[in-house]
């Protein structure tokens, strides 16, 4: 990579800076409007008759009649025994339902407000050329969720939310809570100097909950002209969870479908920006056959959820 | 991982995932257990911060609070707010502090409709059954009222006038001539909004709103009122007991027939 730059450099020169970077674009965009919504609503009022967004992103309603809730957050609270929910059920099906169709991770990419944080943060590891640090295992952060559920449930109460930099980063953003910028900064920190996109790969139990979903959740990246591939290795370069790709880009000669099933994908869309031989492309789950090679033939398809780690 | 197979290789494999579940126990354990004390710690709530009407006991409320600040949002006053990190309340939690903005007591409780948890608990339809806190009067010794005065402000702003705060009349020794009109909090009655402690003329307020159970003594259970007992019951629990005769203060003359005074017999 340091030898070409940066990664993405052949498909700027190919299709243009602004193609190269679509889904990066499309992800801030999103990030922002959110933010800017649950901060503009008041003021767009007179407009919109109600709140456009209200609240923050552990419960919220849109216009004042559809509830969302965050399920991490609901789950925990059912589990410290508080299980008349009300309202905060109903959203956060609703929320379970919509992150199931486009991909449990896309929380992490799309809206999660730590997410700019920390692509900051890799973005000068890349830059600079930075160590990655001590990394514990990537499955860290599924025992930290478990950890968050049983604290949850032996202390009676949600013991995580008093912790929780995700959830203390947008509350801040949106109350104008004063020392929340501590908080983003220790995740700044501990991602550039101590462990390599450390927070959101291998620790935040929030990302390990929307990655449970996305093991199943319907939209995915397919690298579906995978023959196409040249091995720039631009997308292992910019991807935030590499080793997601593996099976879907290097697969078709043990029968793997081209589409990346691994939950820990973020749907983020940075593999498709980068690729100059638009190997990558969004589709959904049920489209993996591996149709590319001589695995063509429907008894031999493997669709398969392993993953070397 | 689980072939039953006794090759050197798979019992080695089994050791590995024997070894790396006790590791991930240990640390599930572990992690559990700093993250558990913290939130012990940290649930502590500072007597001066109260919560929004309809919240439960502590340790319910932190269970069901997601911290969405919806309640604050739909608070039409300045009242409510959440907590920043570095302060004594739990992190995102809403309250309110009364001496800087009271509960106003809202006819339609907008918070507790807005809470999409049932946190802010949704039976609570009057606002009169609120239970915020408990005024008390803290300071006796500043209190214009007791000093003889006739402040009566927080008597004057309490939305349940008269059955919450009441003015007791009590003789002024000082002057020897007038009356104190004493505030004196009825639990039954007050809402903890703490309109009181707000509207407290003294620099440091006298009185103030803490949660209930900072403001509340109790009777030991086994303890009977003589006086409530022969009202329930009617009639003296105890009949026929024998009538001592009375102790007279020196310097009296003992005289059975007369009384001191006072209403009982």
């Amino acid at each position: 990579m340091s030898a070409k730059t940066y990664p993405g450099f052949d498909a700027v020169k190919a299709r243009g800076w602004l193609a190269a970077h679509k889904w990066l674009l499309v992800r801030r965009a999103v990030q922002l409007s959110i933010l800017a919504l649950f901060l503009a609503s008041p003021l767009l009022v007179p407009y919109t008759g109600a709140w456009i967004l209200k609240g923050n992103l552990t419960s919220s309603l849109i216009l004042g009649t559809v509830p969302l809730s965050d399920p991490f957050i609901v789950l925990q609270s059912l589990l410290a025994g508080h299980l008349a929910a009300g309202t905060a059920l109903i959203g956060a099906a609703i929320v379970l339902v919509f992150y199931a169709l486009v991909g449990g991770r896309a929380y992490c990419s799309f809206v999660c407000p730590m997410n700019i944080v920390t692509d900051a943060s890799l973005w000068l590891v890349r830059r600079f050329d930075l160590s990655k640090g001590w990394q514990p295992g990537r499955e860290t952060r599924l025992w930290i969720l478990a950890s968050v559920m049983v604290t949850a449930l032996i202390t009676g109460i949600m013991a995580w939310e008093l912790l929780n930099p995700v959830t203390i980063l947008h509350r801040g953003l949106v109350y104008g809570v004063g020392y929340v910028w501590t908080v983003a900064l220790a995740v700044f920190l501990y991602d550039l100097v101590v462990s390599r996109r450390g927070w959101c790969g291998h620790l935040c139990p929030m990302g390990a909950f929307y990655g449970l979903l996305g093991k199943v959740s319907l939209v995915r990246v397919s690298a579906a002209k995978r023959q196409a591939c040249n091995d720039c290795m631009d997308c292992y370069a910019i991807c935030p969870e590499p080793h997601v790709i593996t099976p879907a880009l290097r697969g078709a000669d043990g029968g793997v479908g081209p589409i990346i099933l691994s939950g820990d994908c973020t749907n983020c869309g940075r593999c498709i920006d980068v690729c100059s031989k638009d190997v990558f492309a969004f589709d959904v789950r049920f489209n993996n056959a591996s149709t590319d090679d001589k695995f063509n033939d429907k008894d031999k398809m493997i669709s398969t959820d392993r993953h070397a780690a | 991982m689980g072939e039953p197979s006794t090759s050197p290789a798979s019992a080695q494999s089994r050791r590995r995932f024997l070894a790396n579940m006790a590791r991930a126990a240990g640390g599930v354990g572990a992690l559990s257990l700093v993250v558990g004390l913290f939130a012990r710690q940290a649930q502590s709530l500072p007597a001066q911060a109260l919560r929004p009407p309809g919240a439960g006991p502590e340790a319910d409320f932190l269970a069901s609070c997601i911290r969405c600040g919806l309640c604050v949002r739909d608070c039409p006053y300045p009242t409510l707010s959440l907590a920043d990190i570095g302060q004594d309340v739990p992190v995102g939690t809403p309250y309110f502090v009364a001496r800087r903005a009271p509960c106003e007591m809202c006819d339609d409780i907008p918070c507790v409709k807005a809470c999409p948890t049932g946190a802010l608990d949704p039976n609570l339809t009057k606002i009169d059954d609120a239970d915020m806190g408990l005024a008390v009067l803290v300071d006796e010794e500043t209190c214009l009222n007791l000093l003889g005065l006739r402040c009566d402000v927080c008597y004057r702003v309490c939305p349940v006038i008269d059955e919450a705060i009441t003015l007791e009349r009590h003789h002024n020794e000082r002057t020897g001539k007038h009356a104190m009109f004493i505030p004196t909090v009825h639990s039954d009655k007050c809402t903890g909004c703490g309109k009181c402690e707000r509207s407290c003329v003294l620099e440091t307020a006298a009185i103030r709103v803490f949660p209930r159970h900072l403001a509340k003594g109790r009777i030991g259970e086994h303890y009977r009122l003589g006086w409530v007992e022969k009202e329930n019951n009617g009639q003296s629990l105890i009949q026929g007991i024998v009538d001592l005769p009375d102790r007279m203060p020196q310097n009296l003359p003992f005289n059975p027939g007369a009384t001191l005074g006072g209403k009982g017999k």
